[in-house]
């Protein structure tokens, strides 16, 4: 890779991995949560905040320099609005039963602080081609996270993968796993692993933790 | 990419302040052609997408519906939506309408392959242990009688209230639930109604799920309503529907 190849590559890993919107930033808690309970849901839910991130992104940093700073987050919120009602309008299209499975969700990627996030630190600094590279990065990373917990939710809370019944039919599902509690245990429990394993890499020895009280 | 992209790595992006100090003031002129420009390039978006997706979108509401009626009127080919109005009458729904008069209750006739009634379809409410519980049912005039249940939607907990799609025993409820109206077609000759697991004595009561009683009497509850209102206007004008039109 030469340099400019290698900070695109830079710019587009910030979000998946160093800055993870789920598991380092803990961002967009709210639809992480709800919507998880399957893989399925999890990926619709990625996919369609990413869109809603590259597109608005996009358009924020087009209009950067038109944007009096008294008025841009009217201006961004207007645009991000218009991207994710696109969005509730072409997932009806595909599938109404994804549609109510994702409930008012959709709607409220409106107000996703990871979305907003992105057109004031990020593109509201940078041409289009960069500001959408690092927001497709974000997304990705949105993504993958809810992936996370979605695949985990629903192999215990209902023994499918993606709809597949993985283990025989004397599987008793672990219900709590779909109910929100469950979304509680399994994100913590991948917040605990992410911080174990960023002190690892880091050298630090896990006894010296910072207490939280 | 000429311009240099900013390093916002270490900056953990929720609400940075700006660091120059007093910024001049921008123009109004700019401000308002900023908004009315992104307005307007919004505007064309939204518009762009409803337009594009709005074919899709009512085909698959209608299959929605259709497969919700379907499952409650197994014979059923064809459907066709109507309003019991409020002052007695029946009329047709046609494609595209969505707005309903108030007072009205919608329903579904729906046709065999010979065009001949195989049963009315309607939806119905009840509040069950987390959310309203949407319930789609078939009527059969012949019997005057609830032949199936579906659900539209609900929130129910899974394993425990959403039993009440799967367990073969509650649903034995609604072969022949007896949804009778009284001899002045006035209103039910008797309310439907969930009773406790094991004590169903009638053929109007339905035979509550042990552990999800409170699910079980949402759906009695949605039957009975959602009957009393469209049946006594629905029965005297049975004949109008009898073929399709």
């Amino acid at each position: 890779m030469n340099a400019a190849q290698y900070k695109t590559w830079d710019e587009f890993m910030e979000g998946v991995w160093r800055q993870n919107p789920v598991f380092v930033m803990v961002l967009g808690m709210c639809p992480t949560l709800a919507v998880t309970v399957s893989a399925i849901n999890a990926i619709s839910m990625g996919v369609a905040t990413l869109f809603v991130l590259v597109c608005s992104c996009g358009l924020v940093s087009l209009m950067r320099k038109l944007t009096p700073k008294e008025v841009r987050i009217a201006v961004y919120i207007v645009i991000i609005a218009t991207f994710v009602t696109a969005v509730d309008y072409a997932i009806q299209a595909i599938s109404l039963a994804l549609y109510d499975a994702l409930g008012a969700f959709i709607q409220l990627i409106v107000v996703n602080c990871i979305i907003l996030g992105r057109a004031e630190a990020h593109a509201a600094k940078n041409p289009p081609l960069p500001a959408m590279i690092n927001a497709a990065g974000m997304g990705v990373g949105f993504t993958i996270g809810l992936l996370a917990l979605g695949v985990v939710r629903e192999i215990l809370g209902a023994g499918t993968l993606f709809g597949v019944a993985l283990f025989g039919a004397g599987f008793q599902p672990w219900v709590i796993m779909v109910l929100p509690p469950g979304g509680f245990f399994v994100l913590g429990a991948w917040l605990l692993l992410f911080s174990w394993w960023a002190r690892r890499k880091a050298g630090l020895p896990a006894k010296e933790a910072t207490p939280h009280v | 990419m000429s311009e240099p992209s900013s390093t916002d790595k270490k900056v953990i992006p929720i609400a940075v302040a700006a660091p120059e100090a007093a910024p001049p003031e921008s123009p109004t002129g700019a401000m308002i052609r900023t908004l009315g420009l992104v307005s307007a390039i919004c505007g064309l978006i939204i518009v762009g997408a409803y337009q594009g997706t709005y074919d899709a979108v009512a085909a698959n509401k209608r299959i929605a519906t259709e497969r919700a009626v379907f499952k409650v009127l197994p014979k059923a080919k064809s459907i066709e939506e109507f309003v019991a109005q409020a002052g007695g009458g029946i009329a047709k729904v046609g494609a595209g309408d969505t707005a309903i008069p108030p007072g009205a209750v919608k329903f579904f006739a729906a046709y065999d392959e010979s065009g001949k009634l195989a049963g009315i379809a309607a939806e119905g409410v009840g509040k069950g242990y987390a959310d309203n519980v949407r319930i789609m049912f078939g009527y059969q005039p012949d019997c005057q009688c609830v032949v199936g249940i579906g659900v539209v939607s609900m929130r129910e907990t899974p394993g425990i209230g959403d039993k009440i799609i799967t367990d073969k025993e509650f649903l034995a409820n609604f072969t022949a639930l007896d949804v009778k109206l009284k001899a002045d077609l006035s209103a039910l000759a008797n309310e439907v109604k969930a009773v406790k697991h094991g004590s169903k004595a009638n053929a109007w009561q339905i035979d509550a799920i042990a552990g999800a009683t409170i699910t079980s009497r949402a759906v009695g509850k949605a039957i009975n309503d959602s009957a009393q209102a469209l049946l006594p206007r629905l029965v005297p004008k049975l004949d109008t529907l009898a073929k399709k039109s």
